[in-house]
């Protein structure tokens, strides 16, 4: 017997998406039972209070979550999310019902082993519910009390070799797609690149000492399946500077449509689009127009090529990426607060991805836009505000970057330039007596 | 309830204590045949809608069979996941960017058990635990935030809204009929923490009413000059206010007509809440895109300025997403995402074929950046 009615929910368990619903109704079933004598450290029922409390949001059509709170693990401004009930008389057992966010590793690869471990702590010392995962890329743990956060902090420390994410002023937790662990495209090991990043900055990400949050996404091709582009204050997404690879047989399997072959790697299987057509469905759609067919032979005129992807995606036994790899370096997305959407600009057209070198070239130009940023960014600028506010330039001279065509997508439409005055020959400092000699008032 | 202790002793928090060690080396959980062929995989097909198949340099295979899943989930379905991996996976299993569920196996002949295994388990309510497919030219798993489970600033909810659209879409999540991928992004507020600003269709939640003042407890709970300047508008300046006792406080003012309801005040002062039934509720946009495929990365535009929150449905929603879902379907062409098909046919003819109003909302009168949204230009369709 539920310990709350909750008739409007219980309408989201039918249909055929997994429901939320029953996956919580299970979960409190599950405690409720108590199998495996779990000595719970938080309420037992705090899961039938959750459905509850969501119920009566559901029937107001307003939350009932308050404000957080300072809460955290000792040293840390970063990792947890004070949260309470505004209706604690109600659903006492998420009175205090804090998150922890839980850096997850690189490519959120998995064994069971490990995450048995998370979930037989989260079993005892909070609510057994979790997202899998946040929308920065942690494991969130949804919904425990204030004591029972430095208890979780350590047992993830000593049991489990493992840390919490960042929250707040701080660097997040950096997320990355799964790259050349899995991928063709990717033109770096993203992998090993975020888990490395995670681990160079730890101070950054746990100890607040930014103006506002900053985020890196690493996308290992620029079909930017982490979305880096859109949603990281620095985003790296790999890329290439010699020739794509062509093969030629293989192409020529495409064009005879040969059942190993399909286009787009079979992504339009379930429709009948008619025969595989390269002219018009690779040639045609290119972009910059760098491609025909010469007799048999695909021909790439690769100097003119943006490397968007399109006649790799579509046929990816015949073109694969070139080899001389690396990354470029966006800078500044963020969602609409406050000022408006920002899409990633270009700040370093390629960069090598070097682990031999702990990835210097990458961590210079990170270290010099924070410098900036820190000294110059206001209480809750992102990035891509500050650099809006002084101009795109400053960056480029923060980051000791040349300007370069690539950085526009087209040149300024008004003359209005700041020349400064070591640009100007002879300087600004004049003489307006000597001037008045020849032109008179 | 007894406390048990994990070993943490909080008179000397410094003791033992073990911090800045970041996640766990992804190594360690890479399935066999990944560590093996990482770096080495030559080409990859979708063999159905959800199975993949990745082919390395060493004639190695991967296949995986990608399952969607409510991101809110409890440790009970972590552990059946679990269960699942170690039966079939030799205890290995990965999460995609999209929260959706990845099982590899390392030959062919292990796909079809492991599929017929996730096609049978069903919540007692029905619903499916682990509904194969996500890839390619459909739909795959809807990003989201937390909404009223868990969150002090949602207009709306977000797993709620997320069900009632993906059931409605399902079949798009289980086949490949599409023109190309389409991305269905969800935001419980305009904070967008799911950052669903280029998505091909987000669905985000918005409130309409400007913040309430609770002048009794503002300046003992919120820092009045923060208040004042987390307003992008500045519609809030410092106010003295006189309450009904006859006690003067320090508290604040707002130009109502400013205020654009982005609640980043209440962000900032828990004594400005915002949340209202009838204010709040859902926007709509789309043509939204990060891949830079063909043409490039673009925002999403406002289709739909509000849709009221109707639990636990939202049927006008989920019916104005369905209408942009099939005149896409219907009229893009092969590899042409919703943003790129609408630019073609001209957002006058989105609209038409969509059959969704255009109001006076959807022009931009925001900051100096509205003008380029505006026609300038006689090349328009009637």
């Amino acid at each position: 017997m539920a310990k709350h009615e909750t008739p409007l929910l219980d309408q989201l368990e039918s249909g055929p998406w997994p429901s939320f619903v029953s996956d919580m109704k299970q979960q409190a079933e599950v405690r409720a039972k108590n199998e495996a004598n779990v000595e719970f450290q938080i309420p037992q029922d705090c899961v039938d209070d959750l459905l509850g409390v969501l119920e009566l949001s559901f029937k107001h059509g307003r939350t009932h979550w308050k404000h957080g709170g300072i809460v955290g693990v000792f040293g840390y401004g970063g990792g947890v999310i004070g949260r309470y009930c505004d209706q604690p008389k109600l659903f006492p057992g998420v009175e205090h019902f804090h998150t922890m966010r839980v850096n997850q590793p690189a490519g959120k690869y998995y064994t069971s082993e490990y995450l048995r471990q998370i979930t037989k702590i989260w079993d005892m010392r909070g609510s057994g519910m979790t997202n899998m995962h946040g929308a920065t890329g942690d494991i969130i743990l949804l919904g425990t009390t204030t004591p029972q956060l430095e208890e979780v902090f350590y047992e993830l420390t000593h049991n489990m070799n493992q840390d919490l994410g960042g929250s707040g002023s701080n660097l997040r937790t950096p997320a990355d797609c799964l790259g050349s662990s899995r991928c063709e495209y990717s033109c770096y090991d993203t992998n090993a690149l975020v888990h490395f990043l995670t681990n160079e900055f730890q101070d950054e990400l746990h100890r607040p000492a930014f103006p506002y949050k900053f985020k890196f996404k690493l996308d290992g091709c620029p079909n930017g399946c982490v979305a880096s582009i859109a949603r990281s204050d620095m985003s790296f997404i790999g890329t290439w500077k010699d020739d794509i690879k062509i093969d030629q047989d293989a192409v020529n399997k495409y064009i005879e449509c040969d059942a190993g072959y399909p286009a787009n790697a079979g992504a339009h299987k379930d429709r009948d689009w008619g025969p595989f057509d390269i002219q018009k469905e690779v040639i045609g759609l290119c972009p910059t127009g760098c491609m025909k067919m010469n007799g048999k032979e695909l021909e790439i005129d690769n100097s003119n090529c943006t490397r968007c992807m399109h006649c790799i995606n579509t046929m990816p036994r015949a073109l694969k990426i070139g080899d001389v790899r690396g990354c470029s370096i966006l800078v500044g997305a963020k969602a609409p607060i406050l000022d408006g959407a920002q899409m990633g600009s270009l700040l370093v057209p390629f960069i090598e991805v070097n682990p031999e070198n702990d990835y210097e070239a990458l961590t210079d130009v990170i270290e010099n836009v924070w410098d900036w940023w820190m000294e110059e960014g206001k209480n809750r600028e992102r990035l891509g505000e500050l650099i809006m506010r002084q101009g795109f330039q400053k960056i480029l001279e923060v980051t000791g970057i040349k300007a370069q065509p690539q950085h526009v997508a087209y040149p300024r439409t008004n003359p209005y330039i700041f020349w400064k005055e070591d640009e100007v020959e002879g300087g600004w400092e004049r003489d307006v007596v000597e001037y008045r000699k020849h032109h008179l008032r | 309830m007894a406390f048990i202790s994990s070993g943490y002793n909080p008179a000397k928090p410094m003791e033992n204590r073990i911090s800045d060690i970041g996640p766990r080396h992804f190594e360690e959980f890479y399935p066999e045949v990944i560590k093996k062929n990482k770096g080495k995989w030559t080409h990859h097909e979708i063999l159905e809608s959800g199975v993949l198949v990745h082919v390395s340099e060493t004639g190695d295979e991967v296949y995986t069979v990608r399952c969607g899943g409510a991101r809110l989930m409890g440790t009970a379905h972590i552990n059946e996941i679990c269960d699942i991996a170690d039966k079939h996976c030799d205890g290995h299993l990965r999460f995609t960017t999209r929260n959706n569920i990845e099982f590899m196996v390392d030959s062919k002949d292990k796909v079809e058990p492991l599929m017929n295994d996730l096609k049978s388990r069903k919540f007692p309510g029905g619903s499916q635990k682990f509904p194969i497919g996500g890839t390619g030219a459909g739909i795959t798993n809807i990003v989201h935030t937390q909404g009223w489970l868990h969150c002090h600033t949602p207009a709306t909810d977000a797993s709620g809204t997320v069900k009632a659209t993906m059931d409605e879409l399902f079949d798009d999540f289980q086949s490949m009929k599409l023109p190309a991928h389409l991305r269905v992004s969800m935001a419980c507020c305009l904070n967008m923490c799911g950052a669903v600003h280029c998505s091909d269709i987000a669905i985000l939640g918005y409130h309409r009413k400007p913040p309430m003042l609770d002048h009794e407890y503002l300046d003992k709970l919120c820092e009045i000059p923060l208040a004042v300047s987390s307003c992008p508008t500045a519609a809030i300046k410092p106010a003295k206010v006189t309450l009904a006792n006859g006690e003067e406080v320090k508290s604040v003012a707002v130009k109502n007509e400013r205020c654009m309801f982005c609640g980043n005040c209440y962000t900032m002062c828990p004594s400005m809440p915002l949340a209202d039934t009838e204010g709040d509720g859902i926007v709509l946009m789309a043509g939204g895109k990060v891949s830079n495929r063909i043409s490039d990365p673009k925002f999403s535009k406002v289709v739909v300025a509000f849709l009221p929150n109707d639990m636990p449905r939202w049927p006008s929603m989920t019916d104005a997403i369905n209408k942009m879902v099939n005149a896409y379907s219907n009229g893009a062409n092969k590899y042409e995402r919703l943003g790129d098909w609408a630019e073609r046919i001209g957002w006058e003819k989105f609209f038409e074929v969509c059959e969704l109003d255009f109001t006076h909302h959807l022009i931009d009168d925001f900051r100096q950046q509205a003008y380029m949204s505006w026609r300038q230009s006689t090349n328009f369709k009637f």
